[in-house]
């Protein structure tokens, strides 16, 4: 009964083995050259210390906003694509529109600036009201 | 028979989304409340149609996601277009209009 | 050649759709917001033009039964296109004098009535749920379209939070609805066999989303706190075109999908009627923001309309119809005055004690302010008394005198709050600060007296629109 779930055994046991070998590995072959710089957070990532309610900047919602309205889109293509063999060539250029629209849509976002990051830039541009 | 379970759990999700929109004073978890309310209705739509054995009513359900995708972007905007004017989301500390 | 005779079908959604797209890149390559304006009218002028030209053309349904067009949708159309394109000519002057002048104002303007167009076009409740939740979120946005002022941000929470709230009902009375009779088509729903709870319930929770969207008492909590903050052209766009757009809905809704269950809803309805008519009446009675006023005087008008649905025959629907067109007119025109004297600076000119005297100032403007308000009384020879009467003569047909009796008797109180505005304007002495008024531009008062002259004209000669109207009785229910 058990016999089925050797070969998951077997992958739990190479997992801690190798995992093992390359915290050994690297320890005795790699050249250790501490720096404070290393210790920090990766590329734009958040420094992982201090409180958990700091205010983030508003930028990182208007991406979240973005990345889920341009994600959904997928999920009208995504069935289209599918049967796409049934619904005929027509259905390809209603799809284009769609997608056109979207894009439009995105232009539009670049044009305002929403995916700006650059702080200085944005304070200094002209205040539209 | 199956279909009723399922009804049911949509049922009770409405009715804590419900509850919550009414109860709550946070801006953000009434609106996750009303999320929840859409979502429940999405399980009705997805059992009925599994149960009827047509795809109408999961071609709602992506609309209905699409919808409340759409709407979640345009509450946060104004949600933080409220907590810069008011330094609060909390909506009963929230009347300049009443009345 | 079959597709390209369905897309004209759907004309105007196109126009609208191109034109909400058109500027929008116009907005984000020049932000020059006077070329949006103009494309704004160009494309509601040509719009208006197209639907009109639809009310006299074919009925039936396209796009795989999903769109029906012609009849009742067609002047749907014509009522949304009617608001849209009123509003759209006052808001280029209010947001310059105001200050807040912005290109995205128009194109989300133009979406909102892309949504309303689909949604009076709406033979499915798929598409009606499409058309409902675009035109609503379009509008929270434009409720909250100055970022930085207080009162128009929170108008745009409450807006979107009620909104939110009541579009989860609209969903789940859709989605029971379509585990009842087994497809979201308006005519399949009609020949449901079984009825069960589950679609009793649907009926219900379809109704409670509408009865939110058209803002009927007692869920209508949301319309004076939305209309007050809102900018005030805005508010004219969202009280008619939005209120048009619903209310037609609901006649299609109710007209194909729930026919043979008249006798029941029709009671839910006289009940709400009378609840919307006294509640808004007595409650726009106390009101002294002008704005506030009128948001409880459209409620008030929510309840009129409802009326006709109650007593639900063909000769109401068209009367609301009717009804809707008048109250589109002299509500673009009331709350264009309201903005008008908002634009003068120095005083809150939404409440009413600062109206004192203003009436000899700018003597065009005192009188078109006369003749909206006159014609919300239901005054003869306005146009708003035609639609109630006609309304009321609908409901006795009938025979539910109770009801009427109620609607006459909350028109007779609502005289007081609307000529309770002239009494300031013309005979209260300017006491304190004195004013200037800035006199308006040349297009502002054309259009407001455009508006005031179809009032009056559709007053004196409703003959032609109410036979056209009464003629979509056999296509449209």
């Amino acid at each position: 009964m058990l016999e089925q779930y050797l070969p998951v055994l077997i992958l739990v046991e190479l997992a801690i083995i190798l995992a093992i070998a390359f915290i050994l590995l690297s320890r005795l072959l790699g050249p250790n050259r501490p720096a404070s710089n290393k210790l920090g957070a990766y590329e734009s990532g958040m420094d992982p210390i201090g409180q958990a309610r700091d205010r983030y900047s508003v930028s990182f919602y208007i991406i979240a906003m973005e990345f889920i309205v341009f994600d959904l889109e997928v999920i009208f293509i995504y069935p289209w694509a599918v049967r796409y063999q049934e619904f005929g060539e027509g259905t390809l250029w209603a799809m284009m529109l769609f997608i056109f629209i979207l894009f439009l849509g995105l232009i539009y976002t670049l044009k305002k600036g929403s995916f700006d990051w650059d702080t200085e830039h944005t304070a200094t541009r002209k205040p539209r009201l | 028979m199956e279909l009723y379970w399922f009804l049911g759990l949509s049922a009770v999700l409405f009715t804590i989304g419900v509850i919550g929109v009414l109860t709550r004073k946070n801006a953000i978890v009434i609106f996750m409340s009303a999320e929840l309310m859409l979502n429940s209705v999405n399980l009705s739509l997805v059992s009925f149609s599994a149960q009827l054995g047509d795809v109408h009513g999961q071609i709602l359900v992506f609309f209905a996601l699409c919808v409340a995708a759409a709407e979640a972007a345009v509450g946060l905007a104004i949600i933080i277009a409220i907590y810069r004017n008011n330094l609060t989301v909390d909506v009963s500390k929230i009347h300049l209009l009443r009345w | 050649m079959e597709s390209a005779n369905e897309l004209l079908t759907i004309l105007p959604v196109i126009i609208i759709g191109t034109a909400g797209l058109l500027v929008m890149m116009v907005d984000a390559f020049t932000e020059n917001s006077r070329t949006a304006y103009w494309i704004t009218v160009l494309f509601s002028a040509i719009g208006l033009a197209v639907s009109v030209n639809s009310l006299f053309g074919p009925t039936g349904t396209s796009f795989y039964n999903m769109i029906a067009y012609g009849g009742t949708a067609a002047f749907g159309a014509v009522l949304v296109m009617t608001g849209t394109l009123f509003s759209v000519m006052l808001t280029r002057e209010y947001l310059e004098k105001t200050g807040r002048h912005i290109a995205e104002v128009y194109s989300m303007m133009l979406f909102a009535t892309f949504g309303m167009l689909v949604l009076v076009q709406s033979n499915n409740l798929v598409t009606l749920f499409l058309g409902i939740e675009t035109m609503s979120i379009s509008l929270y946005v434009l409720a909250g379209l100055v970022k930085d002022e207080k009162k128009g941000v929170e108008a745009a929470l409450k807006y979107f939070l009620l909104g939110a709230f009541s579009t989860g009902f609209l969903l789940y009375g859709i989605a029971l609805l379509y585990g009842a009779s087994g497809s979201t088509f308006l005519v399949d729903i009609a020949a449901t066999d079984e009825k069960g709870l589950i679609y009793w319930a649907g009926v219900a929770l379809l109704l409670v989303g509408f009865f939110f969207k058209v803002s009927a008492v007692p869920f209508h909590m949301w319309t004076p706190d939305v209309y007050q903050g809102a900018p005030t052209t805005i508010t004219a766009f969202m009280a008619t075109a939005s209120k048009a757009a619903g209310f037609v809905a609901f006649i299609l809704v109710l007209s194909r999908a729930l026919p043979d269950v008249r006798a029941e809803w029709s009671d839910v309805i006289w009940l709400f009627a009378i609840f919307t008519m006294v509640i808004g009446n007595i409650l726009a009675l106390v009101q002294d923001n002008v704005k506030r006023m009128l948001a409880y005087s459209s409620i008030a008008h929510a309840g009129y309309v409802l009326i006709g649905f109650a007593a639900a025959t063909g000769a109401a629907y068209s009367a609301i119809l009717f009804y809707l067109f008048a109250y589109t007119l002299m509500n673009v025109g009331a709350f264009g005055i309201v903005a008008y004297y908002e634009w003068n600076k120095g005083l809150d000119f939404t409440e009413i004690k600062n109206y004192a005297g203003l009436g000899y100032q700018q003597p065009l403007m005192g009188v078109l302010m006369s003749v909206f308000l006159f014609s919300m009384v239901g005054i003869p020879p306005f146009a708003g008394f035609i639609g109630k009467y006609r309304v009321f003569a609908a409901a006795i047909d009938e025979g539910l005198i109770s009801l009427v009796i109620v609607g006459v008797l909350a028109s007779a109180a609502s005289v007081y709050y609307y000529i309770r505005v002239l009494v300031y304007l013309y005979m209260k002495e300017d006491e304190g600060a004195q004013v200037t008024l800035v006199k308006p531009g040349m297009l502002y008062s054309v259009t407001l007296v455009i508006l005031a002259v179809l009032t009056l004209y559709f007053g004196i000669n409703p003959g032609s629109l109410t036979d056209l109207l009464l003629s979509f009785k056999d296509a449209a229910y």
